[in-house]
């Protein structure tokens, strides 16, 4: 940390402008990438207005904002994907024209956007040079393979080169993207929420690529909702609101409290609500589940209006161990009781029938039908309770959904709307509402805020208080540790499939002491 | 106004439908010389009109069953009103004049002829000198459309029944993203077995109605207990539906010559053809059956759970049964239901040609698709509506019956068929990029 601010200084304080000298330095050397201007409006959005961003080379710009607020259609347009209605982008003071993805490779921008665009049955070697083969229209295979070692080494990782990149893991399928892009000379490296789907450690690798990159004199454009990240890697911070340019600060003039005000356009006084209270007597115990060697021998139990917090290293068995009480898996031993009567789960409707459920991490692929309306995926799970011979109770099913969108403040111009079209805090919150209307009473969030904005998060951490103080028993899983140690009442840490410790007061815990739990 | 928005959403294909109805009717609109029993009541009011009721009448016509009709309602009207009918001709002009030469030789006169478009113009009339061909007397001819007569439209509806009644299942299918390529086979296998278990058990031609039920019964069964294995190889088994029908649709082929020693069956009692010949309230009962299950299909989908967790299923199957939704029991039905479906179809075509046949069903399940495609069914699942599919059937039997009035030949016809296929593709496309970009 220490060494990378260091060696930059020069750069940020030519950068800042704070002497008449530095800005005639400025002067002839233009900056890296400018975007000027720019406004972008789809039918009856308008996703950017008047938009500015300044890129230095060697720089690190965190683009901060909310979902809705404009950075994807931004970085869209670097990528050549998206046209600006007005402004301009110049880079090293030149205007540039980006109309296609070609456009943005030959001016030397490189894109990583969240969801990777590897082919995932061709290795790290063939997903590099995809596109880019010699062009005699055979594959210089051995050629291709020294070049993707020599990218590799610059980068200082060793990624397996003849494995299918869908048996790479994230972190890696994510620096074999990295690669590709860097195979084409980029000059400006743009990367969209990379660490979300990374461990600690792989993100503190990730890091280091980093820095790497920018003594190269990359500039590097970094997006993330993880403001923890941005106090240790940005140099700045773009601040966007409703497609409005906010702000532009270097990091050390800004604290997290601010940029969360900047970034939802109010003051949050508390980012964990959390209210303590008493807690009952145990609801749900699990005791000797097993599955394979994800999930080895986890017992606990969960106390009536209680927040259990799980968390651990990705790949530590927490979602593995909550499919199996859900009835998601098939678990190989091990039982459940609730209320100390046992139940036999088998599968997902069991479960439900028992009262648990589940709020899954990937809320698109597991927990909603997209393209069905936002009633009908409220329906789901209850149909049985809202029908008459089989046939669907519409009435019942609008006004029980009206209830909860009001309770949940779910905002949605009609009952009718597609799912797909929410945005990631709403879509939490309709799937919830699937099951209170269930009438679950052990509720499993996993990742509760994953994907979701900060003004989205504080609502959900309230009604995660509000269930609690109902009386039901709620377990969360989670990666971000503030967010455990912020709105648990106990937590569990996992180590490869294992019950690595349990924490009976997160007032008096540290991030660090969780971690040492969850590094085993 | 916001229902007919809702409406053109959903069913945005019956537009298409009208419009190729009404390009159709303009390209076929051509001089109709009626026949039949409207016909022949007219020529005989305009006999009693211009000689009176004590006019002497000779009916000519053709043996054809419309011109039948003619003559024989020509004549009743004729009678009744105190006319009298000389004789009453089915035939050709031969036939004509050894009736007037009898009719002559009594020593009667012949006041007017009574006679349609073809047999006015025979020229065995002006060979007599006391006859003459202006004494014919013709219906009146009128400017209609060929398509729009309504015994074509009779008849379109009527060739569409089967394949829509299959698509019926087969829009259940795709809806939950699947796809079912054995209907084709089960039409064959279910027309064939019905065939035998009144041939081999039934006996024969003189089977009774019970007979004749039962093995209405047993292919309609057959298929479903085929169609029952496609959905269990795809939900124990987790075969792709695509190769599990495939396979199914092989097998059943192969079981439906092998039953039946690769000969149609034909020994089948009167009562058997009552499904698919027979006429109800005037419009024949394949239609009526038709329009019975897409009432109750339209209902199933759009107001029970059953409809709503195909939908679900369809959309994304894995949050489905997250949410409790008995994925792998729906799946099963679904499949249950298209295999039912394919059945029905065989028993009705047999119903129709008098036959089990093991040919029967050749490249159904390419037409049904291409039903269910154009009615704006994806077959990514998840989205599609049953009404679409009966106007998609309807598009394509528009389409066949529209280039077979206006003299298109059979090969071009595949093309065409083929393009439009595509285009209805293109179309679903189109929309769905503009609705993801809203």
């Amino acid at each position: 940390m220490a060494f990378a601010s260091s060696s930059r200084v020069s750069d940020s304080d030519g950068r800042t402008e704070v002497t008449t000298q530095d800005a005639v330095a400025e002067e002839t050397t233009a900056p890296l990438l400018q975007m000027v201007g720019i406004s972008k409006s789809f039918p009856g959005v308008q996703a950017l207005k008047d938009v500015s961003l300044t890129l230095h080379k060697g720089e690190v710009l965190a683009l901060l904002g909310e979902n809705g607020a404009g950075k994807s259609t931004l970085i869209k347009m670097l990528g050549g994907a998206i046209r600006p209605d007005a402004g301009s982008i110049l880079i090293d003071g030149e205007p540039m024209v980006l109309d296609a993805p070609i456009d943005s490779i030959r001016a030397g921008i490189g894109v990583i956007y969240q969801e990777f665009n590897l082919i995932p049955g061709l290795n790290a070697v063939e997903n590099i040079f995809l596109g880019r083969e010699a062009s005699s229209g055979f594959v210089r295979r051995k050629e291709e393979q020294q070049r993707a070692r020599k990218l590799f080494e610059g980068m200082g990782v060793t990624i397996p080169l003849n494995v299918a990149c869908r048996h790479l893991s994230i972190a890696q399928q994510q620096l074999v993207e990295i690669a590709k892009t860097l195979a084409q000379d980029v000059r400006i490296l743009v990367m969209d929420e990379p660490s979300a789907a990374l461990t600690p450690s792989e993100v503190e690798r990730l890091f280091h690529l980093i820095r790497e990159l920018k003594s190269q004199g990359i500039g590097i454009i970094y997006i993330s909702h993880r403001l923890d990240e941005i106090f240790e890697i940005a140099d700045s911070v773009t601040v966007l609101r409703d497609g409005e340019h906010i702000q532009d600060s270097p990091i050390s003039q800004l604290t997290r409290q601010r940029i969360i005000e900047l970034m939802v356009g109010r003051s949050i006084q508390n980012e964990f609500p959390k209210q303590r209270h008493s807690t009952g007597e145990p609801r749900l115990q699990v005791s000797g589940l097993c599955r394979g060697h994800r999930v080895k021998d986890v017992s606990f139990h969960v106390c009536r209006g209680e927040v259990l917090g799980i968390t651990g290293l990705v790949g530590a068995g927490r979602t593995e161990t909550v499919r199996l009480i859900f009835g998601a898996d098939p678990k190989d031993s091990g039982s459940i009781s609730l209320d100390g009567r046992e139940i036999r789960i088998s599968n997902p409707r069991d479960a439900v029938q028992a009262g648990i459920c589940l709020l899954t991490e990937d809320r698109k692929g597991q927990g909603l039908v997209l393209q069905r309306s936002v009633l009908e995926n409220f329906g789901l799970a209850s149909l049985h309770e809202m029908s008459v011979m089989g046939f669907v109770r519409h009435r019942q099913e609008r006004e029980a959904f009206a209830h909860y969108v009001d309770l949940l403040r779910i905002r949605i111009p009609s009952q009718q709307q597609p799912a797909k079209n929410l945005s990631g805090g709403n879509q939490q919150k309709v799937v919830l509402a699937r099951w209170l209307q269930r009438n679950a009473e052990v509720i499993i969030f996993d990742e509760p805020t994953r994907g979701i904005d900060v003004g989205a998060k504080h609502e959900i951490y309230l009604l995660i208080n509000q269930l609690a103080a109902q009386g039901k028993s709620i377990v969360m899983v989670s990666s971000e540790l503030p967010e455990v140690i912020g709105m648990s009442d106990r937590i569990l840490v996992m180590h490869q499939g294992k019950i690595t410790g349990e924490i009976d007061d997160p007032t008096q815990v540290t991030q660090e002491q969780i971690m040492a739990l969850a590094v085993g | 106004m916001n229902l007919a928005r809702i409406y053109f959403r959903d069913y945005g294909m019956s537009l298409v439908l009208l419009l190729l109805g009404a390009m159709f009717s303009f390209l076929t609109v051509r001089e109709q010389h009626p026949s039949g029993a409207a016909a022949g009541e007219q020529v005989a009011d305009l006999i009693l009109e211009r000689n009176g009721t004590s006019a002497t009448v000779l009916i000519a016509s053709r043996a054809t069953s419309e011109d039948q009709q003619f003559a024989s309602a020509a004549e009743a009207r004729l009678t009744s009103n105190g006319a009298q009918v000389l004789a009453s001709v089915a035939g050709g002009p031969g036939d004509v004049r050894k009736a007037i030469e009898e009719i002559l030789a009594k020593g009667q006169t012949i006041d007017a002829i009574a006679a349609n478009d073809v047999s006015s113009k025979w020229n065995v009339y002006d060979r007599f000198e006391s006859v003459g061909s202006e004494k014919c007397v013709v219906p009146m001819s009128y400017t209609w459309p060929d398509f729009l007569k309504f015994s074509n439209l009779l008849g379109i509806a009527s060739q569409t029944a089967i394949y829509a009644i299959i698509a019926v299942g087969m829009t259940m299918v795709i809806i939950t993203g699947g796809i079912d390529l054995s209907v084709g086979s089960l039409v064959a296998l279910s027309s064939v077995i019905s065939a035998i278990v009144i041939r081999d058990f039934g006996g024969g031609i003189s089977a009774g109605i019970s007979w004749v039920l039962a093995a209405y019964l047993s292919g309609i069964l057959t298929a479903a207990c085929l169609g029952i294995f496609c959905g269990l190889m795809i939900t124990r088994f987790r075969v792709p539906p695509f190769l599990v029908s495939l396979s199914v649709m092989m097998m059943a082929s192969g079981l439906a010559f092998r039953v039946s020693e690769g000969r149609s069956i034909a020994e089948l009692p009167k009562s058997y053809l009552w499904v698919g010949s027979q006429v109800t309230w005037g419009i024949p009962n394949p239609v009526i059956l038709m329009l019975f299950l897409y009432v109750i299909a339209h209902i199933v989908m759009s107001q029970t759970v059953f409809g709503r967790y195909v939908y679900s299923i369809g959309g994304n199957a894995e949050a489905a049964r997250l949410s409790g939704v008995p994925v792998k029991r729906i799946l099963l039905m679904v499949y249950m239901i298209s295999g039912l479906l394919a059945g029905l179809g065989g028993i009705i075509q047999s119903s129709q040609l008098a036959a089990g046949d093991p040919k029967f069903g050749d490249m159904y399940e390419l037409e049904v698709i291409a039903a269910v495609v154009v009615g704006g069914t994806s077959l990514m699942g998840g989205e599609g509506r049953i009404f679409g599919t009966l106007i998609g059937a309807f598009i394509i039997a528009v389409i066949k019956n529209g280039m077979n009035l206006t003299n298109v030949a059979p090969f071009n016809q595949k093309i065409v068929l083929g393009a439009v296929l595509l285009v209805a593709v293109l179309l679903d496309q189109m929309k769905r990029n503009h609705s993801s970009r809203n």
